[in-house]
């Protein structure tokens, strides 16, 4: 693990057993966050993408296993913990969750317990892994939701999630999730279920705070847009596979891997160029119980080559300034 | 919050008034009355008894008045000096002959209801955490044939097993040598000695039924992504189970303890005639069918009573855990 | 949630056949294949479809008259039924004779098999005379023993000698059909108040949810008694059980009045109504051609639930001798005699009748809990 990064994936594989068969839901995903550095995971529903975020958290479903590769964190004081190595419960997983990763969810509606306040969910937190007095809790707790600026944070504590909308549920849920200053939190598509005002609103937050406390972020988003707003890094996944990481810049101007190119296709665009059509990625997403063979994506790419792609699985090639995908055509 | 209590207060007020007249119209439907009935068992004993005579104890016992006037006087005497009126069958109050057993039957109740919460509770939880494995399977059978023996069955069936392995009699609250003594240590001592049979027998239909409510809750809830959420607070498993889901899964047993209770007690009933146990059950059906109507009426007035004020405490209960329902 | 996408596109290929029938399929249609695939619940129903068979053919799988006496053999215990006899030869299904024993000292009566009597047993014999369904007078029974003076006992008999098989599969007659006979009475009360209720609203609603719980809070039992007590001893046995069926039904009738009345108010607005509404539907039409079959399943489910409960009810009322009596046959008047320690301990083989119940009214939970989860065809 390199010095001066705070989170490293490698080779992760994780597949479900299920009735059916076996998915492979993350075959071979590398990726590394440092500290303070924002990286955006892009991919469609299904491509592993929030997978691979909670195996930071350990918190994998019960059905799934994990059948290679390691995810490495570091803590602050310098002190590595090989979490899968980790068992499930363990003390040093317990301390790591919320304590120096924080983790938001997709549904504020539904990811804040319903029977307990915002301020007993928050001091949850808080007298988990820190020594505060119950009083000293209560004053972190209205300084936290006054940081994500919630109006009234005094009253605001004695709230239960059914009582606020939408978008204060996600910034009380932020609020807990830095409750105890995490260096790194993962996001897991924090602004998709809220109207496009609120999204705005919660992304400039999560944005300001990130520069304020200097933490790094990983954001699990399919909206690219989201990403070119506040990505460091991107990484775009598909079917399980990390196919391009990359600068935010590389990827929006430089992209390497035919699924990138394919995906900033089929944004919409208001800058002059006329198109009649926009484009689509062509085929359906395939049976994750039968993967093809080869280049996942070949069943789909435009320039695909035939025997090569089809039955070779592409190795990673790296490009300068960190940019890496996982194609033939960059293969010699 | 107040306002919602006072108005589940008020409304218990009509029902209460329908449930008093509903019991005595029930009392008051069979063909004839208690002199007939009793009339009919002095003819088996071969006594004879003359028109005069039994028009004369019509008159003493207020039976020859219209129905509505029995009734005022029935349940004016109720509110006014706690006098349930006179049980025609011993010639006793019925104050007399009612508080100590239905005392009894509450308490058997009560304890049911616990011991009810005591099975189902941590066996749901278990199950569901665990869904599938070896002791979900097995709670899972034993859940199902605590639903289908029906609580007087269960007890005969304790009972005879009692007689043929341990040459226990199963059955009555108290051993003959307390069975009359007054109260003291020995005596209570007695009664828990007697008391876990019916509390068995009562709790285990219902705990049955729980149980897969229970499990059905939290496997639901375990789903939901604010268990996830406190997973990454860092709180441990049971931490988790315990505080966030067991909570919600919980809100709907409060809210059926109104439920519960008239369902424990005609539970209990039927299974004191069968225990022999010296609760309502035996007197309320010896009541009936001597048409001892103001005895019967006082117990089923009263199990009703206690079973409107238990649904209300379960309402308020209900209000008071859920936030969601508080605010609404 | 990327499993949940994940198992949504693999379950698909596979159910593909039948996704395009199902597009077509009604409602009790789509229940049916659900309902197919929970096994428990498909044994209970045929669990129960065999019962109701044993209760319509009652006569013809009895081998004796069950109200008939036999001074000469009361609490024999149930005997077992031999291939091989003693020596070890084939004899066909038999039963050995019954040697009768008198304690000298309790003067008591007990059976003992008398292995040098070899008693055949014989299908299709002649027996007691009996009228198939009340119209055709008959002999024919299915079983009987060789002889004219021999008898079988497979559940053993009861104190006047009387064979308990019989009366068992008398007495499936009238508890299983009190149970059906309860819930039609309970589901016509229950489907018309709960519909008022959910269709027409406001004051009828209130009235008619208050009344639903306040008999509710009322404790059944104790409302069972006084209602049955109220039943004349010396009316006739059908009347009483008629009666006893709609005091049950006037009880039970809530849970059902609640699952149509819920029903109603959420698919009261849903566009499906609102779709037949603003196409000029009558709201007789709607009700009946469009709201009420969407809940059919639910209802059924409903029933099959309250089915049991009503079985219940008759037996505990008949056992505590409130509800059918004697010479009426109903398992719970069967029960009756086992009622105390003495005569369990003598005669165990009494609480049969109790197995039986036990039987149905779990074979009826599996079904209803089979139907429940079946009910909801749409939902995954």
């Amino acid at each position: 693990m390199q010095d001066e990064t705070i989170l490293e994936i490698k080779d992760l594989n994780i597949c479900f057993e299920m009735r059916e068969g076996t998915v492979n839901a993350v075959n071979g995903v590398n990726f590394s966050v440092k500290p303070g550095e924002v990286l955006g995971i892009v991919g469609e529903s299904g491509s592993g993408k929030s997978l691979s975020a909670r195996s930071i958290m350990n918190l994998l479903p019960r059905n799934a296993t994990v059948t290679n590769g390691s995810v490495k964190f570091r803590k602050t004081d310098g002190e590595v913990i090989d979490i899968l190595a980790e068992k499930r419960e363990s003390r040093k997983m317990r301390e790591l969750r919320g304590g120096h990763v924080g983790m938001i969810f997709q549904e504020p509606m539904t990811a804040l317990s319903p029977v307990h306040s915002i301020g007993k969910q928050i001091m949850t937190t808080l007298s988990l892994h820190t020594d505060l007095s119950k009083k000293a809790q209560v004053e972190r707790a209205a300084d936290l939701l006054a940081m994500v600026q919630m109006p009234k944070p005094m009253e605001m504590l004695k709230k239960y999630p059914h009582q606020l909308s939408g978008g204060m549920r996600q910034r009380a849920m932020i609020a807990m999730a830095l409750s105890c200053n995490p260096s790194l939190l993962l996001a897991d598509e924090p602004t998709t279920a809220l109207d496009v005002t609120t999204e705005a609103q919660i992304l400039d937050l999560i944005m300001s705070l990130q520069d304020e406390l200097n933490m790094a972020v990983i954001f699990i988003t399919h909206n690219f847009g989201v990403v070119a707003e506040i990505a460091d890094r991107v990484s775009v996944m598909y079917l399980g596979n990390a196919v391009e990481t990359a600068a935010v810049d590389d990827i929006f101007y430089n992209p390497k891997h035919p699924y990138t190119r394919a995906l900033l296709q089929s944004i919409p665009r208001l800058d002059g160029q006329k198109r009649h059509r926009l484009q689509t990625i062509e085929g359906m997403v395939p049976d994750p119980f039968n993967l093809p063979t080869g280049c996942v994506f070949h069943t789909r790419c435009a320039e695909k080559m035939a025997g090569k792609c089809t039955s070779q699985i592409p190795e990673l090639t790296h490009f300068e300034n960190d940019q890496m995908a996982r194609c033939h055509l960059h293969q010699a | 919050m107040a306002g919602y209590i006072a108005h589940r207060l008020l409304w218990s007020i009509p029902t209460l008034i329908v449930i008093t007249i509903a019991t005595f119209v029930i009392i008051q439907l069979p063909p004839g009355d208690y002199v007939t009935a009793y009339i009919a068992e002095l003819v088996e004993t071969g006594e004879v008894i003359d028109a005069e005579t039994a028009a004369h104890i019509r008159h003493e016992f207020g039976l020859d008045r219209p129905m509505y006037e029995q009734f005022l006087t029935w349940i004016g005497g109720i509110l006014l000096h706690g006098d349930f009126g006179l049980s025609l069958d011993w010639k006793l109050p019925v104050s007399e002959l009612i508080w100590d057993r239905i005392g009894l039957t509450l308490l058997i109740s009560m304890l049911s209801l616990l011991m009810t919460w005591v099975i189902a509770i941590p066996i749901g939880v278990y199950s569901a955490t665990r869904q599938y494995s070896f002791l979900d399977h097995l709670f899972t059978v034993l859940g199902f044939l605590g639903r289908g023996i029906p609580d007087f069955l269960l007890a005969l069936v304790l009972m005879w097993m009692g007689f043929l392995y341990f040459n226990f009699h199963v059955g009555g609250l108290f051993s003959p040598a307390y069975e009359n003594a007054p109260w003291s240590f020995a005596k209570f001592i007695d009664l828990l000695s007697h008391l876990w049979v019916p509390v068995l027998v009562l709790s285990t239909g219902g705990a049955a039924g729980l149980l897969r409510i229970m499990r059905a809750n939290m496997l639901e809830e375990l789903g939901k992504p604010y268990v996830e959420t406190a997973y990454a607070q860092g709180l441990s498993e049971r931490q988790v189970v315990w505080r966030y889901p067991v909570r919600v899964a919980l809100n709907p047993f409060i809210s059926t303890v109104g439920w519960a209770l008239p369902a424990l007690i005609s539970g209990d009933v039927i299974t004191a005639v069968v225990l022999n146990l010296p609760t309502t059950g035996p007197l309320l059906l010896r009541s009936l069918q001597n048409q001892d109507m103001y005895l019967a009426g006082g117990f089923i007035l009263i199990l009703s009573v206690f079973t409107i004020i238990g649904t209300l405490l379960s309402d308020i209960l209900l209000v008071l855990t859920d936030p969601r329902i508080r605010h609404s | 949630m990327s499993e949940q996408t994940l198992s949504d596109t693999a379950v698909e290929p596979a159910a593909e056949v039948k996704e395009n029938s199902s597009y077509t399929a009604k409602p009790l249609t789509l229940m049916w294949w659900r309902f197919k695939k929970h096994k428990l619940a498909l044994w209970s129903l045929g669990v129960i479809i065999l019962l109701y068979l044993v209760a319509a053919f009652a006569g013809f799988l009895a081998p004796y008259d069950p109200f008939k006496h036999n001074r000469l053999h009361p609490f024999v215990p149930p005997q077992s039924i031999h291939l091989f006899s003693e020596d070890g030869t084939f004899q066909g299904p038999f039963v050995y004779g019954l040697k009768r024993q008198r304690d000298p000292e309790t003067a008591r009566l007990s059976f003992e098999e008398d292995t040098s009597k070899i008693n055949r047993i014989r299908f299709f014999v002649e027996g007691d005379k009996y009228k198939f369904w009340g119209l055709v007078p008959t002999k024919l029974r299915l079983f009987g023993v060789e002889g004219r003076r021999n008898r079988i006992y497979i559940l053993g008999t009861d104190k006047l000698g009387r064979d308990l098989f019989s009366r068992l599969v008398y007495g499936a007659r009238v508890t299983l059909s009190v149970g059906l006979i309860g819930v039609f009475f309970s589901f016509v009360i229950g489907i018309t108040l709960g519909s008022l209720a959910g269709l027409i609203g406001g004051t009828i609603d209130t009235v008619i949810q208050r009344m639903a719980e306040l008999v509710r809070s009322i404790p059944t039992i104790p409302l069972w008694l006084g209602l049955a007590a109220a039943l004349p001893v010396n009316w006739d046995p059908i009347l009483v059980y008629l009666l006893i069926t709609v005091i049950l039904a006037l009880i039970g009738w809530t849970n059902l009045a609640r699952v149509v009345r819920g029903h109603f108010m959420t698919i009261r607005n849903q566009d499906f109504v609102l779709a037949a509404r603003l196409s000029g539907a009558t709201k007789t039409r709607i009700v009946t051609r469009h709201m009420l079959p969407s809940m059919t399943s639910y209802v059924i489910a409903a029933i099959s639930l309250a089915i049991p409960e009503m079985i219940l009810g008759e037996t505990a009322l008949s056992f505590l001798g409130l509800g059918l009596r004697p010479p009426v046959i109903s398992w719970g008047v069967l029960l009756q005699d086992a009622q105390n320690l003495r005569s369990i301990a003598l005669a165990p083989w009494l609480l049969i009748p109790g197995v039986a119940i036990v039987v149905t009214i779990l074979a009826f939970n599996f079904l209803g809990d089979g139907l429940r989860d079946a009910a909801d065809p749409y939902q995954k």
